[in-house]
């Protein structure tokens, strides 16, 4: 198979599982975000894909050859690192040339992919410029060139945005899916931003504990999350608890509502509804009923906190739809069955 | 890459520690004699530092010297290096300067400033002036601890200490100096043992009328030899490895050697 | 909180007694040293005051010219040596956990203090010909008979390498400590080996650092007094320790004092490069 192949991948520090035993298969040229709170093993994860962290067990397979020990040099990678690591004795020409030189290509050559590369991420003519010269996010675009310089079979990203301001990191988020999609490389990048990974990704990755929790396009990962963590950890979500009574009506908070169905042999489990998915009405049949808390309106979009059996339920609405409703207001919630996610406990 | 390092490693450890190992199997002769592997096995040698009045002499002149120098060095770093983190004074830079020269300069220099100072005062030979010539050559060394233990110091912890009400002086004593202390100590104990293996300084200021150890195993060294200068030399090494290992146990001797920026990151 | 500038006279207190004591017993017996050095020497006693340059012009002696150049060619040498064995050593034992880090620094700092005297008889022992390296040689089969090492060039300067390179390591340790390891780790992934990422990452990025610490390490040699006299041969011994000999046995503690001085000259302006060197490095 042409792209990447993780194989049941274990990494132990001491007693410490940081991976364990993960697989995943990433078709070539997809971009995939390894996204996870800190710790859940996924900056591990990538470093043993660039081979700076030996696994414990388990293979790493790229277009049909098994790299698992092969040292990083002779990987054929690029990679972006947190701290952007530009070697501050060499100009940004010179960083950008770096892996031409070191492999002994002529010095027309390394020129003229200079400027390619410059002209890629629109720096022209800053071949000479002294890297301490450059702000943040010309800094980002030279790592991401000198990464690229000979066109790898794989680019590596360890939270390369992390360093900018939010403006800035949003451009840089839709600039290079662009270029990772001119390109055609197979990407992965690590990330706890799951903004970043939903606007980036092809393939998002959700870890946690060192497992992979779920890997999906964005969109599947939004609507049909894996587990309560997926769900809670990627945008926000609703999560309830619901049960079934014997004769198969279903519940949530004690109220009854049509249209739900638990899997079989199940009597418990939560449910997972996006707040743009539910909404307020009068008290009536089939609706929760509970009590505004507080309502936020931010312009844009209307977050109403309704208080319903002990827990708050989100709502958000577009203002075209604005329920009109005042804190301590009693009204009905509606959780449109077809938006439900019933998830294990 | 790992077998190469740790041959590496090896090889200066080895390097490093090979002169001693001989200096440690000599000491244990059980004859007066100079030979390596020893013959027989004696710790009377050890015995001799305490025993034989003139090294002990000696050694209660080195540990005098060193105790007194170390404290008086510190009394004068502590100030200046707070005095130097509490207020914007550019010029009092030039003590921090004239702090770190004597150790910076070759010593043989500070040595004869020394010789010729107290030679020119008509004090050349008194014990106490060793003591004064230790403490100037070896202030930098607190200097250099306290400097980064304060700049350690988050400076935002003395204003919440003010913001309570505590004044400079009682921001100084409940909150600067406990956790200025262990820089402090380590500064006394680096100058301790840098003043108990000093030999040219304390040389051409009392050398003529005082022996302290180093002088005693030069001079030993010189009209013949015994077995003594050898377990006093391992004697030094273990007291070294002592001091300097408590150090680490208590306190971070990577920060204290310079692994974090002076902000403390 | 905020520094601010002295205001009261009271506010300078604590410079009292650092500055008294500095002054008192370092600046004024460094001119005192300096005004010495014009002085004339007196046999039956120190000197007596006088202002003559004939102490500064006995440096264009051969004699002196060739105990300086051989002074100075020694203490480049024992640079050379300390930076070329420590700079690996260094970068090696950063990347090392904080554990062998502690253990090989409290190691370092307890050779680093050893007097001068201590290694001389060290070493002294070790290349002697009844304790010394040749035994084990013999007993190796290598050598027919145990030799003395010593005097020689060699001896001193191993023992001199020997004291300055616990000095160079330390030296070299914040540098390389706070070096980004992942800048090495940059160069993997664009295609370095180890070792040639150390050679054209980390060697080249620290370069000033190597520059500064090689004059510290110069500066730190020049001061070796009594090695070159246990280890060494008369025609080996160094300014420092001519210093010393004219102080001390000679008597003419003028001339003593005339080529401290011009050690200090000397000294003063290879720290001052370092200095600017360090400048520089900081300024990018």
């Amino acid at each position: 198979m042409s792209g990447l192949a993780i194989n049941d991948i274990t990494k132990n520090f001491g007693d410490f599982a940081a991976v364990d035993n993960v697989s995943l298969s990433v078709p070539h040229g997809t971009f995939v975000c390894l996204l996870g709170p800190s710790g859940c093993g996924k900056t591990t994860l990538l470093r043993m894909i660039a081979g700076l962290e030996e696994p414990t067990g388990g293979a790493i397979v790229l277009d049909g050859d098994n790299i698992t020990a092969v040292p990083t040099h002779k990987r054929n990678l690029g990679m972006v690192f947190q701290s952007l690591a530009l070697f501050p004795h060499l100009s940004v020409g010179e960083n950008i040339a770096y892996a031409l030189r070191i492999r002994g290509r002529a010095k027309e050559e390394q020129r003229k992919r200079v400027e390619e590369l410059l002209a890629l991420i629109h720096l022209p003519g800053f071949a000479d410029r002294p890297v301490a010269k450059l702000s943040g996010g010309q800094r980002q675009r030279v790592a991401i060139a000198r990464a690229l310089a000979l066109s790898p079979k794989l680019f590596l990203l360890d939270e390369p945005l992390s360093a900018l301001d939010a403006k800035l990191r949003e451009d840089m988020q839709v600039e290079l899916r662009q270029l990772q999609q001119r390109l055609g490389i197979t990407t992965v990048v690590v990330t706890h931003d799951q903004r970043e990974a939903m606007t980036m990704a092809d393939l998002v990755v959700v870890m946690g504990k060192g497992k992979i929790l779920q890997a999906a396009p964005p969109i599947e990962i939004y609507r049909k999350p894996a587990d309560a963590f997926v769900a809670d950890f990627i945008g926000i979500t609703n999560l309830l608890p619901i049960e079934a009574d014997s004769a198969g009506r279903v519940t949530v908070l004690g109220t009854t509502v049509p249209g739900l169905a638990l899997p079989a042999g199940m009597d418990k489990a939560s449910l997972s509804i996006r707040p743009e998915d539910v909404s307020i009405t009068a008290p009536r049949e089939g609706a929760l009923v509970g009590t505004v808390s507080f309502v936020r309106d931010l312009g844009g979009t209307i977050e109403t906190f309704v208080e319903a059996g002990g827990t708050t339920i989100i709502a958000v609405a577009t203002p075209r739809e604005r329920p009109n409703v005042s804190v301590g207001q009693s009204v009905g919630v509606v959780l449109p069955p077809e938006s439900c996610v019933v998830l294990k406990q | 890459m790992i077998a190469l390092r740790r041959l590496y490693f090896a090889l200066v450890a080895l390097f490093l520690a090979a002169p001693l190992i001989v200096v440690a199997g000599v000491s244990i002769n059980e004859k007066q004699e100079l030979t390596f592997p020893p013959r027989g096995f004696s710790l009377s040698w050890y015995g001799q530092i305490f025993a034989d009045p003139e090294w002990r002499l000696a050694l209660i002149h080195s540990v005098t010297l060193a105790v007194c120098s170390a404290a008086i060095a510190v009394a004068i770093a502590l100030p200046l290096a707070w005095f130097l983190w509490r207020r914007i004074a550019p010029w009092a830079n030039i003590f921090q300067v004239l702090g770190l020269a004597p150790f910076i300069l070759p010593p043989v220099i500070t040595a004869l400033g020394f010789l010729t100072f107290w030679a020119t005062v008509g004090l050349f030979g008194q014990f106490f002036t060793a003591i004064i010539s230790h403490a100037i050559f070896f202030v930098t060394l607190p200097l250099v601890t306290l400097s980064l233990g304060f700049a350690s110091i988050d400076r935002s912890l003395v204003e919440a200490a003010a913001t309570m009400g505590a004044d400079d002086r009682t921001v100084l004593k409940t909150v600067v100096l406990p956790l200025i202390l262990p820089y402090l100590v380590s500064g006394y104990a680096f100058a301790f043992v840098l003043s108990l293996n000093e030999y040219i300084v304390a040389y051409m200021t009392i050398g003529f009328t005082t022996e302290t150890l180093p002088i005693k195993i030069f001079n030993a060294l010189r009209y013949g030899y015994t077995p003594t200068m050898a377990s006093v030399s391992i004697f030094f090494v273990a007291v070294a490895a002592l001091v300097f290992g408590a150090i680490a146990r208590f306190g971070d001797i990577r920060r204290l050697l310079g692994a974090m920026g002076s902000d403390g990151n | 909180m905020r520094r601010e500038a002295p205001k009261t006279i009271t506010d300078y207190t604590p410079l009292f007694f650092p500055g008294l004591m500095l002054v008192v017993f370092f600046v004024v017996p460094f001119s005192t040293m300096i005004v010495v050095s014009f002085f004339k020497r007196d046999p039956a006693g120190f000197y007596t005051p006088d202002f003559v340059i004939d102490n500064y012009a006995r440096f264009l002696s051969v004699f002196f010219g060739s105990v300086l150049g051989f002074s100075l060619m020694l203490a480049v040498m024992v640079a050379i040596c300390c930076v070329a064995i420590a700079f690996p050593f260094t970068y090696l034992l950063s990347r090392c956990s904080r554990r062998v880090q502690t253990l090989w620094l409290v190691g370092l700092l307890s050779v680093l203090s050893l007097s001068e005297v201590i290694i001389g008889f060290a070493w002294s022992t070790l290349f002697s010909r009844t304790a010394g390296i040749t035994n084990l040689f013999v007993a190796m089969g290598l050598m027919e008979g145990p030799v003395a090492l010593l005097p020689s060039f060699w001896a001193v300067l191993t023992g001199m390498v020997y004291q300055a390179l616990p000095y160079t390591i330390l030296v070299l340790y914040p540098a390389l400590v706070r070096l980004d390891p992942t800048l090495l780790e940059a160069a993997r992934t664009l295609g370095a080996s180890p070792l040639r990422a150390f050679f054209n990452v980390v060697t080249p990025a620290l370069r000033n650092t190597i520059v500064a610490t090689l004059i510290m390490v110069f500066v730190f040699a020049l001061g070796s007094y009594l090695l070159p006299q246990i280890l060494g041969r008369p025609q080996h011994w160094t300014l420092s320790v001519l210093i010393t000999d004219q102080a001390i046995y000679q008597s003419n503690m003028p001339f003593a004092a005339a080529m401290a001085v011009f050690l200090v000259l000397i000294s003063l302006a290879l720290v001052g490069m370092t200095l600017l060197v360090g400048r520089k490095e900081n300024a990018l």
